[in-house]
């Protein structure tokens, strides 16, 4: 993968104005595009979560949804079917996401590159599979519908698509920021090693298997909190949460922002939330413009957006 | 004792299918380390574009030959014109693949529509064959047979041509095979095209019982990557096994315990993938 090159004298910038953008400009905007915002915050908890695994740690996976659409599984049952509270929902839902990325890593953390992809991809498709067929739970095709709204329940006075955005973005900036603090620790540079070097991480006494399992779960972790976020969000759950539609969207939004760097990703996934929704406004075949997306970026854009300008590719 | 014979028959069938499409994603592979996610697509256009061919001329052997001529030629140009300029490297290559696998879903939808349809069963290949108490289609036992074919011609090929010399080169060591004067790039679009022919062959061999249906690209690939990872990654001869493994505990998980048919498909693969990551004849 791409080495983190130097420094753009237009990062900061861009930063500063994605951070005035995402603050301060929903009370201004309409609902509609609250609603696209809130979308790009919650995707990019999760895009930041799948970069920890692409980026960090080298390890592609293509069934990173699956975690995401568990955890909104999780809230959807608890809420409606056993009708649990909004502190015991979100909890079943980040157990039963962080439990099965605890369990899956087991099988996955021995296993590298293209096995790896593989093996995800597999696994992502037997929780779809879950999703589509344990109709008695998940309610097949049909999803689970009428999960109640998030703002009451928490104690905000207020609701409505501001007032929920704003809890996605504290919920945003406390999981960023938690990414950000873990990949710079001795930690995240000891997934980074792993990724530029594993025999040599390994011969210098660092227990590989273990990092990456580690990164596997936490990764699990962060895309289980955004998959609760986006089962209160939508109020609704569907199989099309964890497909590998939805997997390869997510792999796009990294790779499309830039791996290594969590804000790119952040980026990749507010320019697919938006360019999926403008889009759909004119056609309905996003899958088509999707798969070219996918194919320019790699063409032209290899290293993703938030590295363009910089050097090609670092040796 | 019956119902053994005719679950095994049809575990065979679904086998037959698995090792033509397999055997195109696994020799793709060694040949050019590509993981091709568009190869559920190689076999998807493979069972429209018979489909489509068979209606207009009412000619099942048309609609095959054309299918796995232009399927092949879709993969012979993705190969020339996209994944060459990302040689030896994987990572790219299969998000390429992957960008390709998204297109060709939608355009297949936009082209054909989603409504489900299954290719006719040739006039002399319907009805059962009887011996004894097992009764079994006609159709699926040849799909058997030609499965088999298929491979045989795969095995002379691979070990008694010279193409399959250099084939067999490449896969060992591309830098090596290079070096001999072995033309890799060449022979790389060969064999990619040929494998989306047996993709899509297999899709059409497949047409009169699973037929065509929005979404079989991606029904099909992780059983795909199921055979290639048990039998391990660049081998025939994994394939086949992989295949008749799969095959098998898919049919007789579906047969018994039909709520844990995903399971009981995915199980054997994560045993492999504990005790041998690289299957049975993959190499590291």
């Amino acid at each position: 993968m791409a080495e983190r090159s130097a420094p753009r004298a237009w990062r900061t910038p861009g930063l500063v104005l994605l951070a005035v953008v995402l603050l301060a400009s929903p009370p201004f905007l309409s609902a509609y595009w609250v609603g696209l915002l809130t979308q790009v915050v919650i995707l990019g908890i999760l895009a930041m979560s799948l970069d920890l695994l692409i980026g960090y740690t080298g390890l592609p996976s293509l069934g990173h949804a699956g975690f995401f659409g568990v955890a909104a599984y999780g809230v959807g049952v608890l809420s409606t079917t056993y009708h649990a509270g909004v502190w015991a929902s979100v909890t079943g839902g980040l157990l039963t996401g962080t439990l099965l990325a605890a369990l899956f890593g087991l099988i996955v953390s021995h296993v590298r590159d293209v096995y790896f992809l593989m093996i995800t991809m597999a696994l992502g498709m037997v929780l779809w599979g879950l999703s589509f067929r344990w109709i008695p739970v998940t309610g097949g095709d049909n999803g689970i519908s009428g999960i109640p709204r998030l703002e009451g329940l928490v104690g905000l006075p207020v609701s409505g698509p501001v007032p929920f955005y704003y809890v996605a973005l504290a919920v945003f900036a406390v999981c960023g920021g938690l990414m950000m603090l873990l990949v710079r620790s001795p930690f995240g540079l000891t997934l980074q090693g792993i990724r530029e070097q594993e025999p040599r991480m390994r011969s210098l006494g660092f227990n590989t298997w273990l990092h990456s399992y580690l990164s596997y779960v936490g990764a699990g972790l962060f895309a289980s909190i955004a998959g609760i976020m986006w089962a209160y969000y939508n109020g609704f759950v569907s199989p099309t949460y964890l497909d590998l539609t939805a997997s390869s969207e997510l792999f796009l939004m990294v790779t499309l922002g830039g791996p290594s760097t969590l804000v790119g990703p952040v980026i990749g996934a507010a320019a697919i939330v938006i360019l999926k929704n403008v889009m759909s406004a004119y056609t309905a075949r996003w899958l088509l413009i999707l798969g070219i997306i996918y194919i320019v970026t790699i063409l032209w854009a290899p290293q993703g957006l938030w590295n363009l300008g910089g050097r090609s590719k670092a040796e | 004792m019956t119902y053994f014979i005719v679950q095994s028959l049809n575990g065979l069938f679904s086998a037959a299918l698995l090792f033509l499409i397999a055997s195109g994603l696994t020799l793709a592979f060694g040949v050019m380390r590509i993981v091709n996610i568009a190869h559920g697509s190689f076999y998807m256009l493979g069972v429209y574009v018979a489909y489509t061919v068979a209606a207009r001329t009412s000619s099942l052997l048309a609609g095959t030959l054309l299918a796995v001529l232009v399927v092949a030629a879709v993969g012979f140009m993705m190969q020339r014109l996209f994944l060459r300029r990302l040689t030896a490297q994987p990572l790219p290559q299969m998000m390429m693949t992957m960008g390709f696998a998204l297109f060709f879903r939608d355009a297949a939808l936009m082209i054909w529509g989603g409504d489900p349809f299954t290719l006719a069963t040739p006039s002399w290949l319907a009805g059962a064959m009887e011996a004894g108490a097992v009764v079994f289609p006609k159709y699926r036992l040849f799909v058997i047979v030609v499965a088999a074919l298929v491979g045989a011609g795969l095995w002379i090929v691979s070990e008694r041509t010279l193409i399959g010399a250099r084939v067999r080169a490449t896969v060992d060591d591309p830098e090596i095979a290079a070096a001999t004067g072995i033309n890799v790039a060449r022979l790389s679009g060969g064999v990619f095209a040929a494998g989306a022919a047996l993709a899509a062959f297999g899709g059409v061999m497949g047409g009169p019982i699973i037929g065509g249906y929005a979404g079989m690209d991606f029904d099909l690939l992780p059983l795909a990557f199921v055979v290639v990872i048990i039998g391990g990654m660049g081998s025939l001869k994994g394939a086949l096994i992989g295949a008749i493994v799969v095959g098998m505990i898919d049919n007789f998980g579906k047969a018994l315990v039909p709520e844990l048919s995903y399971f009981t498909l995915f199980a054997p693969m994560v045993l492999m993938l504990a005790l041998k990551p690289t299957g049975l004849y993959g190499r590291a």
